[in-house]
């Protein structure tokens, strides 16, 4: 049976790169698009049968592992985007605090990344046709001298991060996968309190009514929804497909 | 994957076997807010082993709810008197920070007691001084300085305790429609945590301490936190994930990749936390 496939589209114009409009662009809901090559079709049907063929793309794949490939996914955008801010001359000449911060978070996303890689290789037996490949990113639409652009996308990513990890947990059927992402979730919601923090002027951002709503209750998206966003963003450059994941 | 043993730890068996009661359990919880008078005692070794929460169904998740609701009471309660104490200084973004995490713990007071329904618990009475240990509210003669500093401590210790406690019951919720919500309590307190250890770090001039940044490295409890708060950090310092030792599969030492990953806590370590505040 044939999936729906939704190639997402072009809708941000490059030339609308003030900030003002991008941090507005960045906003959970309203991502960014900023070009795509990234293909998604989540289906809310439950057949799971033959996942499209598309040659060489990658699918996620289906259950605990299809999960962690999307978490690996997203700890490798957030890895990436880390490493270009620690290349980038605002890092070098942020203050103190800040260049401690965001070096912390490069370390945590990176060692987040590794630690996917190596645990999805355990879960499919070593077999690394089901594991996610190294993806290639494109971050030409964040200015990395610009505090503003750098920040702006941390908060982003690790707001997404957040809704993410609190949508996929339920999806989990492993208690030990579904506490490492309990263990990963927390140190996300306290990067993106802290970036918010530094970058925001409200002091009530860290945890503001943006995202918490009106029972306490953080942000939860479901892959499709997360995976849409990202794609949005046009900062992966690598397809894949998402074909068997719920949600 | 052979990861942790914590599901052991707080099982529904547990529950009913060590505790008949609410009541029962909290007046002994009550005792124990009388030993923590003595300033020695750290959190969560206060208690002998064999004297769980106060559950009042063996369903797991009805246990892990009620914790929860025990800790929101006690996060709800502390952060409504720190506001009305006049110790935080007026018009102060840690007035502002206060502020928007009472709403928060409120909420999830009004939240859980609501998900509870008719196994719904009412809040214990607290003693926020610990028998006398602490003075954050200044009633007792502390002096602003001194209770402000333990306004401060206190509240992480609360928020660190309450994100490794809910961490700690995700598995007993797991099929349950309460993982979701539960998941998202998790985080805020996540977020909260990270600027309650930005806030005392600022008030301290230590922002560029490993130790008082918004994660916790290692199973240090940070600068200026009172040794007895040493139970909420005893094994942050776990670097094997998933069977992983992520110290020798990374590029980056054991500060990182500690902070990297918040450890869960066990319902009896959390419970036993909260009892030291708890009268009756």
């Amino acid at each position: 049976m044939k999936k729906p496939m939704i190639k997402v589209q072009q809708e941000y114009s490059a030339s609308n790169g003030n900030n003002s409009s991008r941090r507005k662009f960045l906003k959970m809901g309203s991502l960014a698009v900023v070009g795509s090559g990234f293909l998604l079709s989540c289906s809310d049907d439950d057949d799971l049968m033959d996942p499209v063929d598309r040659g060489d793309v990658f699918d996620l794949g289906s259950g605990d592992v299809g999960i962690l490939n999307y978490a690996y996914a997203l700890e490798q955008l957030e890895a990436a985007f880390y490493t270009n801010v620690l290349d980038g001359s605002y890092w070098m000449n942020a203050s103190a605090e800040e260049r401690l911060i965001l070096e912390d978070l490069y370390k945590h996303e990176v060692i987040h990344r590794d630690f996917f890689k190596a645990a999805i290789n355990q879960a499919v037996g070593g077999d690394t046709s089901k594991v996610l490949p190294e993806l290639e990113f494109d971050f030409a639409s964040v200015d990395f001298s610009d505090r503003s652009s750098v920040l702006g996308t941390a908060r982003v990513l690790e707001d997404t991060g957040v809704a993410a990890y609190n949508g996929a947990g339920s999806l989990l059927t492993t208690p030990d996968y579904l506490v490492i992402a309990g263990k990963i979730v927390s140190v996300e919601a306290r990067h993106a309190a802290a970036i918010r923090s530094i970058f925001m002027d409200d002091p009530k951002a860290f945890a503001g009514d943006d995202v918490v709503d009106e029972n306490g209750l953080d942000l939860a998206r479901s892959p499709s929804q997360i995976l849409t966003a990202v794609g949005d963003t046009g900062f992966v450059k690598t397809q894949f497909t998402a074909n068997q994941l719920p949600g | 994957m052979n990861i942790i043993k914590f599901l052991d730890e707080f099982t529904s068996e547990n529950l009913s076997a060590k505790t008949s009661s609410r009541r029962e359990a909290f007046s002994t919880l009550g005792s124990l807010g009388k030993k923590a008078a003595l300033t020695a005692i750290p959190f969560g070794l206060a208690t002998s082993s064999g004297k769980a929460f106060a559950a009042q169904d063996q369903n797991a998740a009805i246990g892990a709810l009620q914790l929860a609701l025990t800790l929101e009471y006690l996060e709800a309660e502390f952060y409504l008197k720190a506001l009305n104490s006049g110790v935080l200084p007026g018009g102060s973004k840690a007035e502002a920070i206060y502020e928007q995490i009472s709403k928060h713990e409120s909420a999830h007071v009004e939240f859980l007691k609501s998900g509870l329904g008719e196994n719904s618990i009412e809040s214990p009475e607290f003693d926020f001084t610990a028998g006398g240990a602490f003075d954050p509210f200044n009633n007792n003669g502390a002096g602003q300085e001194v209770a402000y500093a333990q306004l401060l401590a206190l509240a992480q210790a609360f928020e660190d305790t309450g994100v490794r406690a809910y961490k700690g019951q995700a598995g007993n919720l797991m099929g349950t429609q309460f993982l979701t919500p539960a998941l998202q309590i998790h985080s805020v307190e996540a977020r909260h945590a990270s600027e309650i250890r930005r806030l005392r770090a600022d008030v301290m001039g230590e922002n560029l301490d490993q130790n008082a940044l918004g994660w916790i490295t290692l199973d240090n409890r940070g600068p200026g936190m009172p040794e007895a708060t040493q139970a909420v950090y005893d094994g942050e310092e776990n670097v094997v994930q998933g069977g992983v030792n992520l110290v020798d599969a990374t590029a980056f030492g054991d500060v990182a990749v500690s902070q990297a990953y918040d450890e869960p806590m066990d319902g009896q370590t959390a419970s036993n936390i909260a009892g030291l505040f708890i009268v009756s």
